[in-house]
């Protein structure tokens, strides 16, 4: 083509200097930094809090667990240190870290695949539904059914959020928002009830930790489930990068460039869902990771997903684990629940990202 | 001129069998049960600029979704051939690499770059797990330099204006290496220049062997603009073919409840047109 007035086709200068090209073309980088910062978080983690614990204690700990401590020469650690590690911090942090990834590889689906900037994991009524299942075995005092009450609530959610938005008609980013506000408000109306009817004093503590989400009581069970549900549905989820850019301009151009736009999004929707189910069936619904941490990495990667869903996964690994050691230290020896740890981080920084004029909303 | 970013082509003139273009009959999509599009016919031919006429609300835009298999014909006996391939038949992806449809108002809030928009018109042709390859990105920068913005290509598309976002998503559908190519009113929200100017570009594409579908409603630069029309009115073609033979008082005045009177440019020899209101 001729070269035109209006945009010379010249070499790249004027308008393409007002962008961060260093920061987007850097890319490479990012994820090996992030892998790291996610090891030494987990490392340092475990060694915070009360008892004085090295990050060698630590190594010591898990390599004698795994069976390394003889080759590797390490000195095995005292009972009472290895336990304090091994069954408590240990469980705990990697169930943070596993929650934080799934939570924020969900946020950037459901954002993308709604093209709505306050989606998060738990739009489709998810956590709501959780929660109902969840109040429900607290206040009849069955707390060993609670994370399958609480999978089964969200699962639920879902199935009556997309019956719904499919009842509508087809399955549009609008429709499936509107379902899942439908649902989310009626699940948690049936919440408040019960928990008015027949919550007593002891139960309450109890419902509104599970409420606000928390790790607290993370065992190795807890880290199966969800490093598992993490493992399968987040890398399924993760490697959608193609199919995903092919939705930034809309369904309809997705559709154009060869993606079957009804299939996928069930697929995904499902996907988001029983990962978020599986989170929430051990943690509770923490909020603001899913929402917060898809705009934060985005700041750094742009909009393709090759890279951000990735890294997001591992910013929000490390960052749940800092959220919810603030949560266990900060008033010690009480703890707060890690989402009201993640609501005080996420507000004011949503708030930031939205006064630096980022076109969130 | 130098050569696009498409996979062009050499345009066939003649009668020895080649590359003839897209060619729709009886396409029809109703819903709710209105009837938008009633047994239309359509063609495109090979190489050229067509262009797809018609008032507000007459379904040019849902003639093109359905073209581009964006959403499927209601009736079963629709067809839509491109050089005898049968385009609703095809896979979706397969339809991607041949097709590519650019629509009238897309649109991200997302910070998304140029070049990454572009890069989107490669989906279809790579693996859904692979990156952009070297080959992809040369394919998206030769379609930037098509539409005369390399210099934009690491911008972020929501700080352009409409005309060069108009640019760039013709560069993504470039990018799609299309042989056909729909655009749903290209020119729509664009100064004169910026008009004249996306309109040079299809000419260009068309040169290479392109076929190009526009829907266009300002009639003015149609006639300026397309060797091919057809003029749609509540879903069904009032009349096809060369310009100068469809863009006349006696079809016009009644599609359009207006007045025509048809001068010829000077210079091109190509219709002008000019309307008032009757009575
Ligand atoms: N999904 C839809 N649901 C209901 N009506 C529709 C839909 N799509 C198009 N229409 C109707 O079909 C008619 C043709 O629309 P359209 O193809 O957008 O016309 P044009 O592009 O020529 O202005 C309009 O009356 C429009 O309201
Ligand atoms: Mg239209």
């Amino acid at each position: 083509m001729t070269t035109r007035t209006a945009a010379p086709a010249g070499p790249v200068a004027g308008p393409a200097a007002t962008v961060r090209p260093a920061a987007r073309r850097g890319g490479v980088w990012w994820l090996p930094a992030a892998v790291v910062a996610l090891v030494a978080t987990v490392l340092v983690a475990v060694t915070i809090g009360p008892a004085d614990l090295s990050v060698g204690d630590v190594a010591a700990s898990v390599a004698g667990h795994l069976g390394l401590g003889g080759v590797l020469g390490l000195e095995p650690l005292g009972t009472l240190q290895d336990g304090m590690v091994w069954q408590l911090r240990l469980p705990r942090v990697l169930t943070a870290a596993a929650v934080g990834a799934g939570l924020a590889v969900c946020g950037v689906v459901m954002q993308s695949l709604t093209r709505n900037p306050l989606a998060d994991p738990y739009l489709l009524g998810l956590s709501s539904g959780a929660s109902l299942g969840a109040v429900l075995v607290l206040v009849a005092g069955l707390t060993v059914l609670l994370p399958v009450a609480a999978f089964v609530g969200a699962v639920a959610a879902l199935v009556a959020a997309l019956t719904l938005a499919g009842a509508i008609g087809t399955i549009t980013p609008t429709r499936t928002v509107l379902a899942g506000l439908a649902v989310s408000q009626l699940a948690a109306a049936a919440t408040s009830f019960v928990i008015f009817w027949s919550a007593t004093g002891d139960s309450y503590r109890e419902i509104l930790s599970w409420l606000m989400g928390s790790v607290a009581g993370a065992t190795w069970t807890s880290v199966a489930v969800t490093g598992i549900a993490v493992l399968v549905l987040g890398t399924l989820l993760a490697s959608s990068g193609s199919v995903l850019d092919a939705f930034t301009f809309g369904d309809t151009a997705a559709a154009a460039l060869g993606v079957p736009v009804a299939r996928v999004r069930w697929l995904l929707l499902v996907g988001v869902a029983l990962l978020t189910g599986a989170l929430v069936s051990q943690s509770g619904s923490i909020g603001f990771v899913g929402l917060i941490l898809p705009h934060a990495v985005r700041m750094l990667t742009g909009a393709r997903h090759r890279l951000l869903l990735p890294l997001s996964a591992l910013c929000g690994a490390s960052f749940l684990v800092w959220a919810d050691t603030l949560a266990r230290t900060v008033f010690a020896p009480r703890e707060v629940p890690v989402g009201i740890v993640t609501a005080a981080i996420g507000a004011p920084v949503f708030a930031l990202l939205l006064w630096k004029g980022r076109r969130i909303a | 001129m130098t050569t696009t970013a498409t996979g062009a082509r050499t345009a066939t003139t003649g009668t020895t069998p080649g590359p003839r273009g897209l060619d729709a009959e009886r396409v029809s999509w109703s819903v709710g049960g209105r009837l938008i599009l009633d047994g239309v016919d359509a063609t495109a031919p090979a190489g050229a600029v067509s262009g797809l006429l018609g008032p507000n609300g007459s379904g040019k835009s849902t003639l093109l979704r359905v073209l581009a298999g964006v959403q499927p014909p209601s009736d079963a006996g629709a067809r839509v051939a491109f050089d005898d391939a049968d385009l609703l038949g095809l896979g979706r992806r397969k339809r991607a690499r041949v097709l590519a449809l650019v629509e009238q108002e897309a649109s991200t809030d997302l910070p998304l770059t140029v070049l990454d928009a572009v890069l989107l018109g490669r989906i279809p042709h790579r693996s859904l797990l692979a990156g952009d390859s070297d080959a992809d990105r040369a394919v998206a920068h030769r379609a930037l330099a098509t539409v005369g913005m390399t210099a934009f290509a690491e911008r972020e598309v929501t700080t352009l204006s409409g005309g060069e976002r108009q640019r760039v998503h013709m560069a993504r559908a470039l990018a799609q290496e299309p042989a056909l190519i729909l655009l749903d009113e290209p020119t729509n929200h664009l100064d004169v220049a910026a008009q004249l100017d996306a309109l040079r570009t299809l000419r260009a594409l068309a040169e290479d062997g392109v076929t190009v579908l526009a829907a266009l409603h300002d009639l003015n630069l149609a006639a300026q603009t397309c060797d091919h029309v057809v003029l749609l009115s509540e879903g069904r073609v009032v009349a096809a073919g060369d310009v100068r033979d469809v863009l006349v008082p006696d079809v016009l005045d009644p599609v359009y409840g207006v007045r025509t009177e048809v001068l010829t440019h000077p210079r091109t020899g190509r219709p002008v047109l000019s309307f008032e209101l009757p009575g």
